[in-house]
């Protein structure tokens, strides 16, 4: 029996929130396998809950989430990044206090990626050299950037199917978001199909597919990226053309 | 005047005791690392683990080296007691709910241990020797006493450096969520660091019986004391707790022969109020 035409990963009608907090409405998306998908939007638009439901570290509270036609909804965050979802968070959350090297042994927690462990690390040091140069060096005395690669190469490290990246060029100072997106770029060059939540509109839109415009927690506009970019109301609100 | 061999030998004595001392805040600075949780019954854990010992040798007539052996099997299954039965409960309660439970944990154990056993202080008595080293006169008890505790925390320390679970204790404490997202159960890593911990509490146990008689109010001593220590090092601060672990060691014991037992004491708990006070962080608050 052939499975019906689905994305990788689909939402629908997911809302999700904090307490009496609502932060999504109904919202629907999907990525396809090798896809690069972005979620732009204004601050506060649910676009980290959003990241955060599909990760397993908020339950949705209405609606469905699947991943590979599997449902996610109720499963803890651990069992989801075992199912091949690795989510880099927002702020990027690395371990200042461990070694570079002990940072990226975190990522292969999971037991069926400890197996792979070396040759996942070797690939990681490939695309990001400046992290093998600092592998006994503690994560906290990285520069911005530095820690974001690290933030990215842990999520590779659980061999996931898909990368999930919150605002990976928050903070980082304009030189190193040019650097960081073209980093990103090679990332997709492997094959890892990605969702990215960025507030760089512009730059965002020149990396994925297809994108989502995420407004007060409802999905308010989607398509291609190059027509994203070309509607006036993107590029008066976001890419401050 | 007081000869000064014996301040010497109070000093040696003060950093025995120190090793132990470091043993006990290490374990409960484990946990409160990953769980963010004091267990302000952890000394009582170890007074279960002492009349166990007790109990082996002098009962059962077991090898002391087989009870200690025993004592940190017991201690560690204890540690994953108290965390299903009381911590896992309360994990997200507030912080004075965890406190309450803990702190009841430690009023029923003592009754419970009284109950059992009355208050008799039992010793465990070995016949191990004194021995003398340049005029000194030291407990050959205390001797292995410290060095199984320094050889046990090399151990501890290669564990967390060097393995996967071991790594993975270090990274809960720093980041939760994010150890989460790494695919690793919370509650596995809770389950293991409190039987790490636990397990460390019946090793000091064990060290403890062959220097003193255990009695149901034995943590009323050693408690407040190991929490001193935990704060004085910095919670959760490892080399922190052990360096505080030799520096109130020595007072009590320098200070007990210069003055009497109960001066020492008082000026461990002075100094440590005082610290509290110009060092709230912990004595390596800088480091950090």
């Amino acid at each position: 029996m052939a499975a019906p035409p689905t994305g990788m990963l689909e939402l629908r009608g997911v809302t999700a929130g904090y307490g009496q907090f609502t932060a999504l409405w109904g919202v629907s998306l999907r990525v396809s396998a090798g896809e690069a998908v972005a979620v732009v939007g204004p601050n506060g638009a649910g676009k980290t809950t959003l990241m955060r439901v599909i990760s397993g570290l908020v339950s949705p509270r209405e609606g469905d989430l699947t991943f590979e036609g599997q449902s996610l909804a109720r499963l803890p965050a651990h069992e989801i990044v075992a199912r091949g979802i690795a989510h880099v968070p927002e702020g990027r959350r690395i371990f200042p206090m461990l070694t570079v090297a002990d940072n990226l042994k975190m990522g292969a927690f999971l037991r069926s990626a400890r197996r792979g462990y070396r040759d996942s690390v070797e690939r990681v040091y490939t695309l990001f050299p400046a992290l093998a140069e600092r592998q006994k060096q503690r994560a906290g005395s990285l520069s911005g950037g530095e820690q974001q690669m690290l933030a990215i190469g842990r999520a590779l490290m659980s061999r996931p199917k898909i990368i999930l990246l919150d605002e990976p060029s928050m903070g980082l100072a304009p030189v190193m978001v040019l650097r960081l997106f073209d980093l990103i770029r090679r990332v997709r060059e492997e094959g890892y199909t990605i969702l990215v939540v960025e507030q760089n509109v512009r730059q965002v839109l020149k990396l994925v597919d297809r994108a989502y415009l995420l407004e007060v927690g409802r999905i308010k506009m989607e398509g291609r990226a190059d027509e994203l970019s070309e509607q006036d109301f993107v590029r008066k609100a976001y890419v401050g053309l | 005047m007081i000869d000064p061999i014996f301040i010497a030998e109070a000093a040696l004595n003060g950093l025995l005791l120190g090793g132990v001392m470091a043993l006990l805040a290490l374990g409960l600075n484990l946990i409160f690392g990953v769980l963010d949780i004091v267990w302000i019954a952890y000394v009582e854990l170890v007074m279960l683990c002492m009349y166990l010992v007790y109990f082996l040798v002098t009962g059962y007539g077991w090898p002391i080296w087989l009870g200690g052996l025993a004592s940190v099997a017991f201690g560690a299954v204890l540690g994953v007691a108290v965390h299903l039965l009381i911590i896992s409960p309360i994990l997200t309660s507030a912080a004075i709910n965890q406190f309450l439970a803990t702190g009841g944990l430690l009023f029923f154990l003592q009754s419970f241990a009284t109950f059992l056993w009355t208050t008799d202080h039992r010793t465990v008595r070995l016949n191990l020797p004194i021995i003398e080293v340049a005029g000194m006169f030291l407990s050959f008890a205390r001797l292995i006493a410290f060095v199984v505790a320094i050889l046990a925390m090399i151990g501890l320390y290669l564990f967390l450096r060097h393995t996967f679970i071991g790594t993975a204790i270090r990274a809960v404490s720093q980041d939760r969520d994010a150890m989460r997202l790494m695919g690793a159960n919370p509650q596995r890593v809770y389950v293991v660091t409190s039987a790490v911990g636990g397990a460390m509490a019946g090793l000091a146990g064990a060290l403890l019986i062959i220097q003193y008689s255990v009695h149901p109010y034995f943590g009323a001593a050693f408690g407040p004391l190991t929490f001193m220590i935990c704060v004085l090092g910095g919670l959760g601060n490892m080399v922190g707790a052990v360096v505080a672990a030799v520096i109130m060691s020595e007072i009590i014991s320098v200070g007990g022969v210069m003055m009497s037992t109960e001066m020492g004491y008082v000026i461990a708990f002075v100094l440590f109020i005082v610290m509290m006070f110009a060092r709230p962080g912990g004595i390596l608050a800088k480091r950090e």
